[in-house]
């Protein structure tokens, strides 16, 4: 029954971006034309990269803020080293990602700071660093070099982002599922100090997943850049706030320990059509619905969520 | 049948925190295969003997020994691997994991590098049918009653090859039907050759499934005997550290201080009931009186008076107050009805550090101290003089915090929190635990004070010379029950251990 209900969870998202999708196929020409599709899913595919790492951070419990400037800085720097070739600049952005990550989970495991204090600081060290090195601009991409294959580029004639983020989810999908990591994901956040009882790495497990949601937020960072054609130090403002509605959208229960990766890529494909279908509602000129519609909408949707999750929750503490 | 070589020997084990000493060369010795009762009151070191067995404690001197080997174990993991598992009072599992997760989380079984769940949920069901429990093992373990979440713990362990099995008061959240069959897993468990160390206050529990008891109190094992071979009496005695034949001898005691109880009975609550912890508690308070509540740990007397102060709703019984039924949905209408409630904790549930003496011991009147919303200042402050002054508040002045009064003082101010309300009925709950000796006689003549003006107390206290001495009347709390009402005239330390133990009071005492 529990697990229908869980089911139902994640499916419901899924559901409901199956819905949004036939509203719009119904009502917009063009909508599910391949420019549209293709378009759409390029630009999603770095909140994707964002919303995984902070996905499994979720799990655990925790929190990261940091994702955001994470992102701008890291752009930054693959900018910069974008002359020299793809892969230089796509390591340097994930790299650069990685120590935000890293740092922030020294700060968590080691000194024992909150997450969200923790995150917080990294946030602004990593905004504030992107903007020194960046002198406050934007910092242009080589063209030359082949960088902005990695985020304007085709294979079989789907965006290299989407297939980075499909390939991301997998790896991350298994990993939930499949490695032990994983459930011990699922079990720091479902309870810590059960897990430290139950002799579980509860520390490594922490550092991992804010490692990991660094370089997630570096790869994005070098999408950003790629796709953008610059690094760009004043992106990334509420990218955090928005991964983290993709993912609790999708299901994820706030407090951690229960979670899904597939449920989490529905919220964030569902919280981005959004934004999508009111540019078309737009474009149909009947009624000019202003960008701050869809943030309401995007609250209306994680409202509804939370609310279903707190209800779940309570039942969970009356059985235990 | 037992065996000469322990599996598991501590000695001379001695741990301090910041100074205070917690145990003072305690010792324990399990032998392979034998269910091991561990026993003692609240502070008695129980828990930090087995914290340090199971390495979530370091220990300061001593030595322990497993399986013939000397070992320290430095946490709960390296405990594990080495062949000790615990399950802990709170079931220290994931709920929303599944079973299967919950037995195997830190031991997957894999395939190709990867989780192999048709095999572990295999193994999971297999586990637990040894034990007689069929489930799906697919469902999170949230699904479950806590008796299945403990037999779910209890398979964890046996999977971990744990050769000996701690459980800490693993009786303490289960009904009786429950309790059976944990019982016949733990039987079968010594059976296959394990051996457990069963923390419990529940006497007849110990005498149901346990070969051997070890007693300890303040830090130090002060008996180890068969079960077969010690009374029931004589337990509670060597728990409260009592010698039987001295108590006997003395048999009744006289107290000072007489009670001026009136005939007016403040409060009725009989037959309550609530979850597995209260079963059938009856008692009564009169003007005037102080009631004593007794019993073990984990007999029910907080929960008890929770119920009377509306904190937490009876499944059953009914409650009368001044003379008419009365069902408290909330503190608030208690106190409204004029109860008042000093809880256990006090650091906790009572005062709020970092404010005032004035403002903590106005905390509760404010709204009746407030007009239209201002609070009028000066009735508060000379309120707070009133009760500094008459109680003996020792403070440097009512803008002191309280954090930086003694424990003596700072349960002063809780009462006089609860006295500015005047109040008919006071229920204390541990009203001396913690305070120093002197501060402590202060209290409690306090309290006589209070109920020689006519207010009601009930009295919860593990004191045994608490109860005896400070009581008009002392309810004795067994397992939930109320075993025992003691007039004054029948209280003495045998009658109240006697009911603790066995459910029964002596010569004179009523028997519930």
């Amino acid at each position: 029954m529990n697990f229908a209900m869980q089911l139902l969870r994640s499916q419901g998202v899924l559901v409901v971006l199956l819905l949004l999708i036939l509203f719009g196929a119904l009502r917009y020409d063009h909508f599910l034309g391949q420019f549209n599709i293709l378009s759409f899913l390029r630009y999603n595919a770095m909140f994707a990269l964002i919303a995984l790492g902070m996905c499994f951070v979720i799990m655990t419990g925790g929190i990261d803020l940091s994702v955001g400037s994470t992102a701008a800085m890291s752009s930054v720097i693959a900018a910069y080293v974008s002359p020299y070739g793809l892969l230089p600049g796509l390591v340097a952005g994930a790299a650069a990602g990685l120590a935000v990550g890293v740092l922030n989970a020294i700060l968590i495991t080691r000194l024992n700071i909150l997450p969200f204090i923790a995150t917080l600081a990294g946030m602004l060290a990593a905004s504030g660093t992107g903007l020194l090195l960046a002198h406050n601009e934007s910092i242009g991409v080589s063209y030359d070099s082949g960088f902005t294959d990695i985020g304007q580029g085709d294979v079989l004639g789907f965006p290299i982002p989407a297939w980075l983020a499909i390939l991301a989810y997998l790896l991350g999908s298994l990993a939930l599922n499949y490695l032990p990591f994983g459930r011990n994901v699922l079990a720091v956040g479902g309870g810590e100090d059960a897990a430290r009882l139950m002799g579980l790495p509860v520390d490594r497990v922490k550092f991992t997943v804010y490692a990991l949601s660094g370089l997630m937020a570096g790869l994005a960072g070098v999408q950003l850049a790629a796709q953008f054609g610059a690094g760009q130090p004043t992106e990334g403002v509420g990218w955090e706030l928005f991964s983290i509605a993709s993912v609790v959208v999708g299901g994820t229960l706030l407090t951690g320990g229960v979670g899904s990766v597939g449920a989490t890529l529905s919220g964030v494909l569902l919280l981005g059509l959004v934004f999508n279908i009111l540019n078309f509602e737009n474009g149909m000129g009947l009624v000019s619905l202003r960008a701050h519609w869809q943030s309401i909408l995007r609250g209306a949707f994680l409202l509804i969520v939370v609310i279903i999750q707190s209800r779940l929750a309570l039942r969970v503490r009356r059985n235990a | 049948m037992i065996e000469h070589v322990p599996l598991l020997a501590m000695e001379g084990i001695d741990k301090q925190f910041s100074g205070v000493p917690a145990l003072v060369g305690a010792s324990l010795s399990i032998d392979p295969g034998e269910v091991h009762a561990l026993v003692g009151q609240n502070g008695a070191g129980k828990s930090t003997l087995i914290k340090i067995l199971t390495g979530a404690y370091r220990k300061d001197a001593g030595m322990i020994s497993f399986t013939g080997k000397s070992v320290e174990f430095t946490s709960p993991e390296a405990a594990q691997r080495g062949g000790i598992s615990t399950i802990y009072q709170e079931i220290n599992l994931i709920p929303f994991r599944s079973v299967t997760e919950n037995i195997f989380l830190g031991r997957a079984l894999k395939r190709y590098g990867l989780l192999n769940w048709s095999k572990m949920n295999e193994e999971a069901e297999a586990l637990l049918r040894r034990f007689d429990v069929k489930i799906d093992v697919r469902q999170p373990l949230f699904a479950y009653n806590t008796a299945i979440q403990q037999m779910v713990s209890i398979a964890r362990a046996v999977s971990f090859q744990a050769k000996l099995v701690i459980m800490d008061e693993p009786t303490s959240s289960l009904a009786d039907h429950e309790v059976e069959v944990l019982n016949g897993v733990i039987r079968q468990l010594r059976g296959d050759g394990f051996s457990v160390v069963f923390v419990s206050h529940k006497l007849d529990e110990l005498y149901a499934v346990c070969d051997r008891v070890t007693v300890m109190r303040d830090g130090r094992s002060v008996a180890t005997a068969r079960m077969a071979d010690i009374s029931k009496l004589e337990l509670v005695a060597t728990m409260l550290g009592r010698d039987l034949q001295t108590v006997k001898r003395e048999g009744q005691t006289a107290f000072h201080g007489a009670g001026h109880a009136s005939d007016r009975t403040l409060i009725v609550a009989e037959g309550l009931r609530v979850g597995t912890r209260v079963k059938d508690a009856s008692l009564s308070v009169r003007a005037g009186e102080i009631a004593g509540l007794a019993g073990l740990l984990g007999s029910g007397r907080t929960e008890v008076a929770r119920l009377i102060f509306g904190a937490d709703q009876p499944d059953a019984g009914t409650i009368t107050f001044d003379g008419k039924p009365v069902a408290f949905r909330q503190p608030i209408d208690a106190i409204a009805m004029g109860v008042g409630f000093c809880s256990e904790d006090r650091k906790v549930e009572g005062i709020v550090p970092d404010m005032s003496v004035r403002e903590n011991l106005t905390l509760a009147i404010l709204p009746r101290l407030a007009r239209s919303g201002i609070i009028d200042e000066a009735r508060q402050s000379e309120i707070v003089d009133d009760f500094v002054a008459k109680l003996g508040i020792k403070t440097t002045g009512p803008e002191q915090k309280i954090r930086e009064l003694s424990g003596g003082n700072q349960q002063k101010v809780l009462l006089a929190r609860w006295l500015c309300m005047n109040p008919k009925l006071l229920i204390l709950d541990e009203p001396t635990r913690g305070i120093d000796v002197g501060g402590k006689a202060d209290i409690q003549a306090l309290i006589r004070a209070l109920a020689d003006s006519g207010l009601g107390v009930l009295m919860i206290s593990s004191e045994l010379e608490e109860v005896i001495e400070g009581s008009d009347r002392v309810f004795v709390l067994r397992d939930g029950r109320t075993v025992a009402e003691l007039p004054r005239s029948a209280v003495s330390e045998l009658a109240v251990m006697t009911a603790m133990a066995q459910g029964e009071a002596t010569a004179d005492g009523r028997v519930g």
